[in-house]
């Protein structure tokens, strides 16, 4: 038995992986660590199937402290902001998350990112993989006027699915009640005592919530929320199942700096007045693409049989290689294998049936809309 | 009957020229659930060390080598309707394969119990 690598961002130099505030916390609960983005992490506790649909009818919770955390604020920080990422914040308001990229001047995806208006700045999640490249991409493109403080003091917590809301509800104090979020809007909290900033947001299609807390009070905080009768702990293996089933792309693999956004299929991380209007990094590059299309596009495929085509496998329709995957798995929900894949253009209408070769074989797949598995979103 | 094991986690029961092979309890903890089992070709002749099947979990996929050369005779055909019984029964019921032994003096290599399950804790 060998195991084929499995999925990891961690692409580059050979350093001692860092302990993230949780280490001790998911080893106490058999927690199978594993190095990732530069930490070590929890792949599975109890396996990531049960994990996987637990979540899906309950509630899971996710250490993603390994995320890169950012507040930029100063004085013409959101011009400043605007130039350097293709977001509106004209139409962003107070506590709205918004998903937004990063590009390069060529306008390659460098990242994706969550950006929050708060009352006198704005506070960002990037990816852990990319965020020493992000803070140095950004501190280029933003004055020196307007300062950039990395919040690794925090941990980031996600609490998602269906009975997410009940059990924070629990714990929660603020100046507005927890149902007063709705997806994508954020307030501050008292959770369990600690100051938290909790979105409605997650990376699951799920409802649930990102919750922002000093790292000092994660164990705490985590122990608190796992106590409550819906949650369990999950680890990266289904949340990597849970986001592929949801259609949302995991950068490093769903997209790189080899695409742009169109290609992608993230034209709605560009705000449609700087669709128009430009004055980003990369602006050309995407109204060229917007304009005219592009060869390739990223899509759904739903395969035939259980075997599961992998980052790598080719895409063919008939003699002609058409694509490659660039995420696969077994899909627990749905008790059969899916993946995304970047496929030209011309044979990616929806029913389109092509097939995957992998390990040998040809496996029938035919291109399916995206999610996979529809989003619960709490609109 | 003698069953011995590798070093890549795969046991072999032996009954005169005649294997059965599986994946150890060990090995599919390690894997986790297990979703499909891509099994060799029956009347295949295959050589010890070789790849001759893929275990897929949710997680990864993971080559399983044949412990021993010969011809493969038969293999687990319930694993297409129920491959998780590699995950609740993998050194009985979730066997792989069975395969007619080629040269029986391979075996001298391989574990026995004891000596896998020290090897299994070194790990």
């Amino acid at each position: 038995m060998s195991e084929y690598p499995v999925n990891d961002d961690d692409q580059g130099e050979e350093i001692a992986p860092m302990l993230l505030p949780l280490d001790a916390w998911h080893r106490g609960k058999g927690g199978r660590m594993v190095e990732f983005a530069g930490y070590m992490m929890p792949v599975q506790y109890e396996g990531i199937m049960a994990e996987h649909l637990w979540t899906r009818e309950s509630a899971g919770l996710f250490d993603v402290s390994h995320m890169g955390q950012i507040y930029v604020s100063g004085e013409g920080v959101e011009p400043a902001l605007e130039a350097a990422l293709p977001i509106d914040l004209s139409t962003l308001k107070t506590g709205s998350v918004r998903y937004s990229l990063l590009f390069d001047e060529e306008g390659a995806v460098l990242d994706d990112l969550m950006v929050t208006r708060w009352s006198t700045g704005f506070y960002l999640v990037v990816n852990g993989a990319t965020k020493w490249d992000d803070i140095g991409t950004l501190r280029e493109l933003l004055p020196d006027e307007v300062t950039l403080n990395h919040l690794d003091e925090n941990a980031l917590l996600a609490l998602q699915g269906p009975k997410a809301f009940a059990a924070l509800e629990r714990h929660v104090d603020g100046d507005t009640p927890l149902s007063a979020l709705t997806f994508m809007k954020g307030a501050s909290f008292k959770l369990g005592g600690v100051d938290a900033w909790i979105s409605r947001s997650g990376y699951t299609g799920e409802d649930g919530f990102e919750i922002a807390i000093p790292g000092e009070a994660a164990a705490e905080i985590t122990e608190l929320l796992c106590g409550e009768p819906e949650v369990k702990p999950i680890g990266l293996g289904a949340r990597d199942s849970l986001r592929l089933e949801a259609g949302l792309p995991l950068y490093g693999h769903d997209m790189t700096p080899e695409q742009g956004a169109m290609e992608a299929g993230l034209a709605f991380g560009v705000n449609k007045r700087r669709r128009v209007e430009g004055g980003f990094p990369g602006a050309a590059r995407f109204q060229r693409d917007f304009a005219e299309g592009t060869a390739r596009k990223r899509i759904g495929l739903a395969l035939e049989g259980r075997m599961a085509a992998r980052e790598g496998a080719v895409v063919m329709q008939g003699n002609q290689q058409v694509g490659v995957v660039t995420s696969g798995g077994f899909s627990p929900s749905l008790q059969q294998p899916i993946a995304m894949a970047y496929v030209d253009a011309v044979h990616t209408a929806d029913g389109a049936a092509l097939e995957i070769e992998m390990r040998g074989k040809r496996l029938p797949a035919k291109v399916v809309p995206m999610p996979f598995v529809p989003h619960r979103y709490h609109r | 009957m003698t069953r011995y094991f590798t070093e890549d986690h795969e046991w072999i029961d032996v009954e005169g020229d005649l294997g059965t092979v599986g994946i150890t309890d060990y090995a599919q903890g390690q894997l986790g659930d297990i979703t499909f089992v891509d099994l060799p070709a029956t009347g295949a002749t295959v050589s010890k060390g070789d790849s001759v099947s893929v275990v897929d979990s949710v997680k990864a996929a993971s080559d399983i080598y044949t412990p021993a050369s010969g011809t493969i005779t038969e293999v687990n055909e319930g694993l297409a309707d129920e491959p998780e019984l590699v995950n609740t029964d993998a050194e009985v019921g979730g066997w792989l394969f069975r395969i007619t032994l080629s040269d029986a003096s391979e075996l001298g290599s391989l574990m026995d119990e004891a000596a896998y399950k020290t090897y299994v804790e070194s790990l």
